[in-house]
């Protein structure tokens, strides 16, 4: 009884989580516009996406934000945690403190926040006669800024656990054996938080890519790919959005079971090792 | 030595005061200026007409969290009790719809829910319907649990992880029925994780001004909405949208406050 | 002797947070010696290598290597190399590489850098093991490692930070062995910390005995072991009873309520002092012959010999005999003057003993 029961929640609860899912990606095959009727398979929609140069452009600005942004936030916040692992545990808290702002704060006030920073540099800028850098502001500067801000505290707290893991001897180590400091942090401590950092980098791009609210009100006149979706939704139905969620998905699960199978593997080298 | 190890995070510390605190006192200051500058309490008082508001987010809100917590509870405990080979593919099978973007899910439920969308047709089916679904508060209450739902099950997932499966045999042993090990073992013993749950549904559902947009068709503007269109719909007034903007921080605090916020820990774990 | 000072510390003060972790310290180290640095744990050991090793910069005085003040050169100009406490082998290298690390950063030629490298390897036992991964070796392995990979270096002084305090006893008892010879090999001069006394009169030329960021004593093993300058090195070396006595005259010393003979002399009249008895060195006589007499209260067998508690006029005696006698036993105990050591009170070594006391008592 109790197992059956168990049984028809975890049906039920996968379904909630799959179906919509299931049925968008069933329905960007879908012959006719229509979201209810299946009216033979097609890859029209697929089609019309690619020669849509507005998600494409957005695509195309959404990928390269994400990677400097990503690049720019990973460096800052891997130099940052190296800096706070030897700060006193008082200056510690407080540098962790503000790290939290951004992650606990509703993105709504983040986006809204950074909007009238931009707004009132913007105003500032123009009145002290740089009119030409006030005009551009606002724009893909204005979203690089938003981006890198909202990401810098994830590679914070991703590579500030592994470096406190790490034997803190390896770098006094490294100097011992005739490495200058900027020798011991490359040829000894990067490596050993590397994995952290890479996957620092890999969080921040995927959330690059997915934010919608912040990038909507630091965007300016720019679209983002969630902003592209966001005008798609609003305006009349179009499959290509299903053909968009199927690409986007199918995407997704490949990143994961790669990422999945390198931290197995990983896994396997460190359990093996702690064996012998 | 040590200090010129230091300084190599000021660069970070610089971004963060820049693009993090300093627009956060910005948001202050503007909330308590009118448009010319001057000081002015005016923004404030003005928020006592959109008490409905107010009450609309917070009670749509509570019951998304209230609605993650039970759906989220037995598939998070099951999870901690899979082999540790299994928990990594069903944990990721459960996170996996999370990695979609949030408006091609919520994106998703439209065509669910309308009036002839796939859920009204196969109630049809039954001769059941069709029901007016889209444009509710259900709607909206369905958008925020089925966009937040993870997380609500990863912190639980984690602080379950730490219960060890001998203290539940051992309250077996000394004779726990269901409902005696759950209040007494379980939830005592998942606090932190519930804690940390609600406030990472909350903060979300109480702020949100998409998943009412486009699940409640603009029927039920909510705190995120409001705020949305000081900034950049057709309302345009900065400073109330500050005004705004302050309260709901201040809710989020108090809300933090009242669940403890969530721990380090938890947020390396969610990331 | 005639053997040049290579390290010198002068006056080295170091606090961390305002609490002192070493007041004062000077120690000078000679060429080709093995030198042990012992204490408790927090009692300024390892702080002391840190400090030679450059890690640390003190906050009052002076580090001579040669005679030069080398208190301010960060630790890759030094020519002292460090064996660290769990190793500290780098991960992400292979056993070569670790050990070809200091060289690789010389610019050495390949060859030179391969020469050297399997040499140490040979050298420490690990012929053939250049292309293994360090997480696949045992302890004891990684340990030879990380010896080859500061010796490939050619330090004038090695430092060794409780290198063997992961080893089971066994593997350590071999290593002891082995690092006293790679030390008489290379005659260079190692200076190591543990904990562990028998480690320390094992391997070295000079034991120094350390307590609260302070020298309690130096000498050599024997020295340390017979001769000790206070309770504390007593306690800490070996197991010793340790008595409060008198010296009513030169060579005789008056305690556990009798006067013994004894073989020191030089203190004041009626001077205070601390009396060391080694348990091995207290002869279990019948009641009549002994100089006193105490009732046993346990025995338990340790292999070579028995332990035995002893009750005697409210002291509480251990005696090592190879000759038991069974619980409630009323024994005689005698003393030879030579085996009895008499220790000038100093306030620290009276600390030490109520230290001690408070912390039995907590246990109770």
């Amino acid at each position: 009884m109790a197992k059956a029961l168990k049984r028809v929640y975890v049906v039920l609860l996968f379904s909630f989580l799959y179906v919509p899912i299931a049925v968008m990606i069933a329905f960007s095959f879908n012959q006719s516009k229509s979201r209810t009727v299946w009216a033979g398979f097609t890859l029209d929609w697929y089609k019309q996406l690619f020669r849509n140069s507005a998600v494409l452009q957005a695509l195309a600005l959404s990928v390269v934000l994400a990677l400097v942004s990503a690049l720019i936030a990973t460096v800052l916040g891997t130099m940052a945690a190296v800096g706070i692992n030897r700060m006193r545990r008082r200056a510690r808290s407080v540098v962790m403190n503000i790290s939290y702002i951004p992650i606990v704060n509703p993105e709504i006030i983040t986006g809204v926040s950074l909007m009238l920073l931009f707004v009132v540099a913007k105003t500032a800028l123009s009145s002290i006669g740089g009119g030409w850098l006030a005009a551009g502001l606002l724009g893909i500067p204005s979203l690089l800024v938003a981006h890198i801000t909202f990401n810098l505290p994830y590679v914070l707290f991703n590579v500030g656990p592994k470096l406190r893991q790490m034997d803190t001897n390896l770098y006094d180590a490294a100097l011992d054996l005739g490495c200058n400091q900027r020798q011991a942090f490359f040829k000894v401590v990067l490596p050993e938080i590397m994995p952290a950092v890479f996957s620092s980098f890999l969080i921040c791009l995927t959330y690059s890519i997915d934010d919608f609210t912040i990038s909507y009100f630091t965007a300016g006149n720019q679209q983002t790919l969630p902003i592209a979706i966001f005008a798609m939704t609003r305006r009349r139905v179009s499959p290509e959005i299903n053909a968009l969620s199927a690409i986007i998905f199918m995407v997704i699960l490949c990143i994961i079971l790669v990422a999945n199978y390198r931290e197995d593997a990983g896994e396997r080298k460190r359990r093996r090792n702690k064996r012998r | 030595m040590r200090t010129r190890r230091k300084g190599i995070a000021a660069p970070y510390l610089i971004w963060m005061v820049v693009f993090t605190v300093l627009p956060l006192l910005l948001v202050i200051y503007f909330a308590f200026t009118d448009k010319q500058g001057h000081p002015t309490m005016a923004n404030l008082y003005s928020l006592g007409s959109y008490t409905n508001v107010f009450v609309l987010s917070l009670v749509l809100a509570v019951v998304a969290t209230v609605l993650c917590l039970v759906i989220a509870y037995p598939i998070s405990f099951m999870l901690s009790r899979l082999r540790a080979g299994r928990q990594g593919i069903a944990l990721m099978l459960v996170m996996l719809p999370m990695w979609m973007n949030f408006l091609l899910r919520t994106y998703a439920w439209m065509s669910l829910l309308e009036r002839n969308g796939l859920i009204n047709r196969f109630l049809g089916l039954f001769g059941i319907g069709p029901f007016e679904m889209i444009n509710t508060a259900g709607a909206v209450v369905l958008g925020m649990v089925y966009n937040y739902l993870p997380y609500m099950i990863l912190p639980l997932y984690t602080a379950m992880l730490k219960i060890d499966s001998s203290i539940i045999e051992a309250a077996e042993d000394l004779g726990a029925g269901t409902w005696h090990k759950l209040w007494k073992i379980l939830l005592p013993l998942s606090k932190p994780g519930i804690q940390t749950g609600i406030t990472m549904v909350f903060v979300p559902a109480v702020s949100t001004f998409i998943i009412s947009k486009m699940l409640g068709g603009g029927n039920f503007w909510l705190l995120g909405d409001l705020i949305e269109s000081q900034f950049l719909g057709n309302a345009y007034n900065y400073n109330l949208g500050s005004a705004i903007s302050l309260v709901l921080m201040v809710v989020v605090l108090l809300i933090m406050g009242f669940t403890g916020g969530f721990g380090q820990e938890d947020i390396e774990g969610v990331i | 002797m005639d053997q040049n000072i290579i390290v010198r510390l002068q006056d080295i003060v170091v606090d961390f947070d305002e609490e002192a972790v070493l007041d004062g310290l000077s120690l000078e180290i000679h060429d080709e010696e093995f030198v042990t640095l012992l204490g408790p744990s927090g009692c300024g050991k390892t702080t002391t290598l840190r400090v030679i090793g450059g890690f640390l910069l003190p906050k009052q005085g002076n580090v001579f290597f040669d005679g030069v003040d080398i208190t301010r050169l960060p630790p890759y100009k030094r020519k002292v190399n460090t064996v660290f406490q769990k190793y500290a082998l780098f991960p992400h290298l292979n056993v070569f590489e670790n050990v070809a690390f200091g060289l690789r950063l010389k610019k050495l030629g390949e060859r030179e850098v391969t020469e050297r490298v399997e040499e140490m390897l040979a050298l420490v036992g690990l012929r053939g093991f250049g292309l293994r991964d360090t997480a696949t070796l045992s302890g004891g392995q990684q340990q030879r490692v990380a010896i080859a990979r500061a010796l490939v270096n050619r330090p004038k002084v090695l430092l060794l930070d409780e290198p063997l305090g992961a080893l089971d006893l066994k593997l350590r008892k071999e290593m002891q062995i082995e690092l006293k010879r790679i030390q008489q090999s290379l005659e260079i001069t190692f200076i190591y910390v543990t904990h562990d006394q028998e480690e320390a009169l094992t391997m070295s030329d000079t034991v120094v005995v350390m307590n609260h960021g302070r020298i309690q004593q130096i000498g050599s093993p024997q020295d340390i072991y017979n001769e000790p300058n206070n309770a504390f090195v007593a306690d800490f070396i070996g197991e010793s009873n340790i008595l409060d006595g008198m010296m009513p005259k030169d060579f005789v010393v008056e305690f556990a309520g009798h006067a013994f003979a004894c073989v020191d002399g030089g203190f004041a009249q009626n001077e205070l002092v601390q009396v060391v008895v080694r348990p091995e060195d207290i002869q279990v006589v019948p009641a009549a012959a002994g100089q006193i007499t105490g009732v046993v209260r346990t025995t338990v067998f340790k292999g070579v010999h028995y332990e035995m508690l002893v009750e005697q006029a409210g002291n509480e005696w251990i005696i090592q005999s190879t000759v038991a006698s069974a619980p409630g036993e009323l024994i005689g105990m005698r003393m030879e003057p030579d085996m009895i050591h008499i220790m000038h009170r100093s306030e620290e070594a009276l600390a030490y003993m109520e230290e001690e006391e408070g912390a039995d008592a907590d246990e109770a």
